[in-house]
Parts: structure tokens; C-alpha cells; sequence
């Protein structure tokens, strides 16, 4: 065996990465940056004559410049990274737990009660597909106040697949278990504890993970209109600013910041995961 | 007559036929009774209702007619006072097997502090044979013996009034099927527990009980005759085959199973309120049989010939 499958996998990520960079780095046309500048050029602050998509080089120069200060703050419009990432968190979570307050609990009660599921399906028919940012104008003309808004609609695309799989996880214990609390007189609490929370956490677990990437997905946009703060409003502005290299820098940010979110809730589900 | 601790009285079970056809008898007028500390074995096909009369009598099924009475109560829902073993196992697959256990332990024994709750599901989970840190382990870490072990060491340490046990060998394999039989009667021997055991297996049920129930093929099925062990404990599984009973027992169980158990079946009982007719083998051969129907099987007339 020549090295593990991890380190092959590695190397040949790696290999990829470069053969990307490369591409794009040679795709990139050079500026012409030596020489006088034009009236036009120092009107313009030395502003490339004709946007373009930067160069990788550039992208990680910009990254270093932001990563080294990420948390700055020089008034409304330059905000280090970190602060914007900080607030689109802040929106994300506080909308998310929310969301999973009550989808949990009424997931809860759809699972266990056939009545109850008959009842709220047509509810959740019509309620799950609608597009998130839908909500945005309603949000704003009841709540009054965009900060909240935004959390508000992080709340709404977060609920369903929280609510559908925790009815679903609880709906499917198996009976055996279901009667094993039977045959040991377990209160309805106490079932639910030892029995049918542990029994449905993975699928519970699941739907969480689907809503926080559901969640990370809709920020960028509803703070692209709601605006201020944020990484979705970063990525706004800096757009307006022309500067593609921020852009791209901040759609990296917004990757990798999913990814660990993800990553940290595959980690959760671990943790209650169990093997029949 | 003296009511028994466990009177089962003309139970019937049906299942309503969809859209108003003809609904389905799975039994009828099943009707026995038990004594506290009897250990008894039922043997049936499949479909004759044998996990379905088990199931009312834990409390988990409901009968369409007919009661069950437990120490002069009618059972109904289940409860502590009847613990359960099933072929799967039913173990909580997220909780180790002494944690599957306390579980149990402290739900019957509400007022017990954590450390008599451990000791007393140690104690258990010891007499099946896990200790030394198997008990500390998730049940798919354990062999599906062990899982039946501690399964076994549970429903006994409740301490239940009435343990019901599945057909808990039928997914065990030959070996360890006989050595986990042999835990059960050991632990049996040591306490008063009345057990009712549901099995295929013809030798498990000699080794085992104290009475073997017999029950005809479904539709209509009934429990037909109750078939007397006498043969003297403690019993081995090595020895047990040389008793002179033993083999008129054993064939006159696969005999049942052959033949007679389709031929009775699907004959609906005249006489609601008939008991199963009672058989006995060796010296008391002969001795109780039932007058109206003596005459039918030839099977007992062999054991009485041979008991002479």
C-alpha cells in the first residue's frame, strides 16, 4: 500500500487546487500597471480602465489584508470581515433556535398524534414552499424594523425541515421500543425522554443540519435587501464599490463559514447517533 | 375449583375484514389457567394467535371477547406486574445493557436510591453472565446472545408476577440457545416466577415446563390439550432425553404438530366454556384424561400401554 486513502485524497486536492489557480491566474488579463497613469487613471484613483474578474494573486492579497484586521470599524460602509461574518451569525442562529423552539416541540406533537398530523399537513403543504425572502415585505410592514425582519425570515426557511423531520423521526420509533416503555409504565414525559427523543435524535439531528445550511443560504440574500450590516450586504456593497476582488473574496468567507456550520452540526449528530 | 393466579376465560380475537367482508377468527374461546410458579410453554404453527394471546395477556393487545384475570384483577393496558422477553430483543439500542436495565429497575422501584438500582441490575446482569465491562457496552457491540441475556436479566429484575417470554431462543443458534435455556431455568429454579413461553421448539418446551399448551391451526384455533411434565427436576439437558417419558411426550408433541393440530383446526368449539383437555405421561398416565373425549387419541393409549 503506497499511503493511506486520506493523504492520496489529499494530494491530489491539492494538485487540483493548483491547476485551478493556475487557469484562472493565467486566464486573468494583466493590468497594465507599470508606466504613467493616465488623467483618466488618476481621476479615477488608479481604478483599472476595463473591470475584470481579478486574479487569484489579488484575491489572496485582499484576503490577508482583511483576515490580518478582521474586526475594524471605520463607519457604516468599512466594517472588517469578522464583524459582518459576526452579524450575519448572530441573525442566523437567533432566527435559527428560534425556529427550532417551536418546530421541535410541535414536531413533537405531529408525530405522536396522527389527529394532529392530518390536521397541520394542508398548513405545511402551503406554507413550506414558499420562498423565504417572499416573507421579507410582510415581515417589514408587521415588524417595523429590518434587523428583525431578517431574523424573522431566517426563522421561517428554517422551520419545515426541522418540524418535518422531527415528526417524521418521531413518527417512525419502532413499536418494540414504543412498547418497552408501555410494559415499564413510563409516564408520557418520561417516554418521550427515554425513549423517543434518543430514538428519533438522528433524524431530528438531520433536519437540523438541513435547515442551518438553508439558513446560511437565505442570509446573504435577505441581508442584500434588508442592508447595513452583514455578509450578504458586504458582498452588496462591495459590488457597488466595483470591487470584484472583495466579492470573490467575501463569497470564499461565505463558504467556508457554511462549511464549518455544517460541520459543526454533522458533529452534533454523531454524538446521538446510535446502531440498531 | 379454586380460581388459578392466571385464568384466561373464552378470549377470542377477530380482525374486521375490510370493506364489511367477513371478519377474520384468529382464535376462539381460548380458555386456561395457570398457577403461581408454573412454568408453562405453548406450541403452535404460525398464525394461530400464540403471540397474539401472549400479547393480551402483557397488556399490549386487546381481545375481541374474553378476559384475562390475574391474581382476581382483570389485566387491561400493560403494567410492571408482567414483564416480557421478545425474540428481537427489544433492547434500547442508545443506552448500554446495564443502563437498559436500570432503566427498568428504577421505574419499578421508584423510591430506590441510585446505587441499590445498580447493584440490584448488576446482580441480575451477573447471574446471565455480563460482567466484567460487558455490561458497560451499546447492545450492537453485543452478540445477539448476550443481547438476549441481558433482555432476560431485565424482565427478571422487575420482578415481575408474570414474565412472558416470546420465543426468546428463535434467533439464537443451537449452542448458545441450549446454554441460555439452562441460565433461564437456573434463575427460574431460585425464584417463585410464573412464566407462560411461547416456542416452536419441541425439546426447549420438555426441558423447560411444567405444562405444554397445544394449540390447533387458525382460523378458529383453540388450545386444545395441555400436556403434563413430570418428569423430575432439576433437569439436564444431557440426561433429560433418557427418561422413559421423554420421548412419549416428544412424540406426542410432533405428532400434534403434524397432523393433529390441522385435523382439529378450523372446527368451531360447541362448548364455550371447555377447558384444554389435560394429558399426562409415565405413572399417572391415563390418570385425568377428560371421559368425553378418551377415546380419540391413539397417542395417549401408547403411553398408558407403556406405563404398564
Amino acid at each position: 500500500m503506497l499511503a493511506s486513502l486520506n493523504a492520496r485524497a489529499l494530494v491530489l486536492s491539492l494538485v487540483l487546487l493548483a491547476v485551478f489557480l493556475g487557469l484562472w491566474e493565467a486566464a486573468s488579463p494583466k493590468q497594465n500597471i507599470s508606466g504613467e497613469l493616465t488623467e483618466y487613471e488618476l481621476l479615477m484613483g488608479g481604478a483599472e480602465p476595463k473591470a475584470a474578474v481579478p486574479p487569484p494573486s489579488a484575491v489572496i492579497g485582499k484576503a490577508w489584508e482583511e483576515l490580518r484586521n478582521p474586526f475594524y470599524d471605520a463607519g457604516p460602509n468599512d466594517k472588517g470581515i469578522g464583524i459582518q461574518i459576526g452579524y450575519s451569525l448572530y441573525r442566523v442562529l437567533s432566527g435559527y433556535f428560534l425556529a427550532a423552539a417551536l418546530a421541535i416541540p410541535v414536531g413533537f406533537l405531529i408525530g405522536m398524534s396522527p389527529l394532529m398530523y392530518k390536521a397541520l399537513d394542508p398548513f405545511i403543504q402551503v406554507l413550506r414552499p414558499i420562498s423565504p425572502l417572499a416573507w421579507m415585505p410582510l415581515a417589514l410592514f408587521v415588524i417595523q424594523d429590518s434587523q428583525a425582519s431578517a431574523i424573522f425570515v431566517i426563522f421561517i426557511c428554517s422551520i419545515w425541515p426541522m418540524l418535518i423531520n422531527t415528526a417524521f423521526g418521531v413518527a417512525g420509533v419502532r413499536k418494540d421500543w414504543v412498547n418497552v416503555a408501555r410494559t415499564h409504565e413510563l409516564g408520557p414525559f418520561k417516554t418521550a425522554w427515554i425513549v423517543i427523543l434518543p430514538a428519533a435524535a438522528p433524524t431530528i439531528l438531520t433536519g437540523m443540519r438541513i435547515s442551518i445550511g438553508i439558513a446560511w443560504l437565505v442570509i446573504v440574500a435577505a441581508e442584500m435587501l434588508v442592508g447595513g450590516t452583514g455578509i450578504g450586504y458586504y458582498v452588496w456593497n462591495e459590488w457597488n464599490n466595483l470591487d470584484l476582488t472583495s466579492v470573490v473574496f467575501s463569497i470564499l468567507m461565505i463558504g467556508v463559514v457554511g462549511m464549518l456550520l455544517d460541520t459543526a452540526f454533522a458533529y452534533c449528530a454523531r454524538l446521538v447517533q446510535y446502531q440498531e | 375449583m379454586s380460581t388459578p393466579f392466571l385464568s384466561v376465560q373464552n378470549l377470542t380475537k377477530r380482525f374486521q375484514a375490510p370493506k364489511g367482508g367477513e371478519s377474520l377468527t384468529v382464535f376462539e374461546n381460548v380458555n386456561l389457567g395457570i398457577e403461581k410458579g408454573e412454568f408453562v410453554c405453548i406450541i403452535g404453527h404460525s398464525g394461530c394467535g400464540k403471540s397474539t394471546i401472549l400479547n393480551i395477556l402483557a397488556g399490549l393487545d386487546e381481545p375481541s371477547d374474553g378476559a384475562v384475570i390475574m391474581n382476581g384483577k382483570e389485566v387491561s393496558g400493560p403494567s410492571l406486574d408482567r414483564g416480557i422477553v421478545f425474540q428481537n430483543y427489544s433492547l434500547l439500542p442508545w443506552l448500554s445493557a446495564l443502563k437498559n436495565v436500570t432503566f427498568a429497575v428504577q421505574a419499578r422501584y421508584k423510591s430506590w436510591s441510585k446505587k441499590q438500582v445498580h447493584d440490584h441490575s448488576m446482580k441480575y446482569l451477573e447471574m446471565v453472565g455480563l460482567a466484567g465491562g460487558a455490561e458497560l457496552r451499546k447492545p450492537s457491540q453485543l452478540s445477539g446472545g448476550m443481547r438476549q441475556r441481558v433482555s432476560i436479566a431485565r424482565a427478571f429484575a422487575i420482578q415481575p408476577e408474570l414474565l412472558l417470554l416470546d420465543e426468546p431462543f428463535g434467533a439464537l443458534d443451537a449452542l448458545t440457545r441450549g446454554s441460555i435455556q439452562d441460565e433461564l431455568i437456573r434463575i427460574w429454579s431460585g425464584s417463585d416466577q410464573t412464566v407462560f413461553m411461547i416456542t416452536h421448539d419441541v425439546d426447549e418446551a420438555i426441558l423447560l415446563a411444567d405444562r405444554i399448551l397445544l394449540m390447533t391451526n387458525g382460523p378458529y384455533a383453540r388450545v386444545a390439550e395441555s400436556v403434563q411434565v413430570e418428569i423430575e427436576r432439576p433437569r439436564e439437558r444431557a440426561n433429560i432425553i433418557h427418561h422413559p417419558d421423554y420421548y412419549d411426550i416428544r412424540n406426542h408433541l410432533v405428532e400434534f404438530l403434524a397432523t393433529r393440530s390441522r385435523e382439529l383446526a378450523g372446527k368451531q368449539d360447541d362448548d364455550a366454556n371447555s377447558a384444554p383437555k389435560v394429558v399426562r405421561f409415565g405413572a399417572n398416565a391415563g390418570a385425568e384424561i377428560s371421559s368425553e373425549t378418551g377415546s380419540k387419541s391413539g397417542t395417549r393409549k401408547r403411553a398408558v400401554n407403556r406405563a404398564d
